[in-house]
């Protein structure tokens, strides 16, 4: 099974977690996934475009997400945002209405600006990303090891889901790898 | 008797508040997102009900909340009502709506030209930015411009029955209006939304 395969490779070399997060995702029976692509969301955003039970939703900036997911909701759906730190400084007025509805919110977000940056742009919202989610009432969580993605996606979504927040889980550079400049 | 001199008056616009009426008298068991602002004003004063979900904020994002909508509940039409404002906030949305291609959804932009909740500046429409144009632009299956009470009667199957996802911008004049306002607490519209849409998980 893909999931034992998958789960194999994120122990030995870390690069199997988006297979994983995706197996949670289908268990969670989320319906629609939105996303602003990032390098290191390239593997999951590929499973889930895949998957003809899943709706992918490619988005010209992160706030539709916000949107896209309460109205997912109103309609009985699931949905998850991805994107990448950058994109958490375009959301910020969309979370009011998505913290003063209670709608669930689950985002996934790979971070930039940390671990080996190269990019000095990158620097100041990687710094920014988890206090400014916080000011705006997300619960967030960070996770460096890539053999526990998977495992705090699926517990963040039960506190998106089924307590009504709003939440973030920051998969780490260290686990996303430093963009290589010269590629 | 005195004849009034012969000039050719500009044709009146249109009247946000019947227009929005006369719309929604059609619209059946469609669901219904407002725009914040007017439109959700106008919504209200056609008649409060379970299935209008009004936004109060989120400036940008109505046309998105119809999407997302749009996807979960493919067999029920979606019908978003809006302002130019709130629309132009959202542009990305025309193109992001164009994409999925959602059969089920309409998007109306009740469309004064103006900022009316903020002292009536004007919009970029007022300077001839054509948002009809726009989503056609970006890959919407119908679209097109109302001015006239003729054009609106055209334009109600395009908005309530034609294949989507359809945009329709809707002109209509700056005359002040009553308010009328909807319930406001955000759990209270989402849980009586959900509710009143079957085949939710509560």
């Amino acid at each position: 099974m893909a999931t034992r395969r998958a789960r194999k490779t994120a122990q030995k070399d870390g690069t199997g977690w988006p297979d994983e997060v995706f197996e949670a995702l289908k268990a969670l029976d989320v319906r629609q996934v939105a996303y602003v692509p990032d390098a290191g969301h390239a593997r999951l955003i590929e499973l889930c475009r895949r998957d003809n039970a899943i709706r992918s939703v490619p988005l010209s900036t992160e706030e539709e997400g916000v949107a896209l997911i309460a109205g997912a909701d109103l309609g009985g759906e699931r949905g998850a945002l991805l994107m990448q730190s950058s994109g958490v400084g375009n959301i910020v007025n969309m979370l009011a209405m998505a913290r003063e509805c209670r709608f669930p919110l689950l985002m996934l977000v790979t971070m930039r600006g940390q671990w080996g940056e190269f990019n000095p742009w990158q620097v100041p919202m990687g710094e920014a990303t988890r206090p400014v989610l916080e000011a705006a009432g997300v619960i967030v969580e960070e996770v460096d090891d890539p053999a526990r993605v998977a495992e705090t996606v699926a517990a963040m979504a039960r506190l998106a889901y089924d307590a009504g927040r709003m939440v973030a889980v920051l998969i780490g550079q260290r686990v996303v790898g430093a963009k290589d400049w010269r590629k | 008797m005195s004849r009034a001199p012969r000039r050719a008056a500009p044709p009146a616009l249109l009247d946000r508040r019947k227009t929005v009426a006369r719309i929604l008298k059609d619209r059946g068991d469609a669901l219904l997102v407002t725009g914040l602002g007017a439109p959700t004003w106008d919504a209200a004063a056609a008649g409060d009900r379970p299935d209008n979900f009004y936004l109060w904020g989120g400036m940008g994002g109505a046309a998105l909340v119809g999407l997302g909508l749009a996807l979960a509940q493919p067999a029920r039409r979606v019908l978003v009502l809006t302002g130019d404002g709130e629309m132009l906030m959202g542009l990305g949305s025309l193109a992001t709506i164009a994409v999925q291609k959602p059969a089920n959804l309409a998007i109306c932009v009740i469309d004064n030209e103006r900022y009316g909740e903020t002292g009536m500046q004007e919009t970029h429409t007022a300077f001839g930015v054509d948002l009809a144009a726009m989503a056609g632009g970006a890959g919407f299956a119908d679209w097109t411009t109302v001015r006239t009470p003729s054009d609106l009667e055209e334009a109600l199957p395009l908005i309530h029955r034609a294949a989507g996802p359809v945009f329709v911008d809707i002109k209509v004049g700056t005359e002040p209006q009553a308010m009328t306002l909807p319930p406001r607490d955000g759990p209270t519209l989402r849980h009586r939304f959900k509710r009143a849409v079957p085949g939710e998980r509560g």
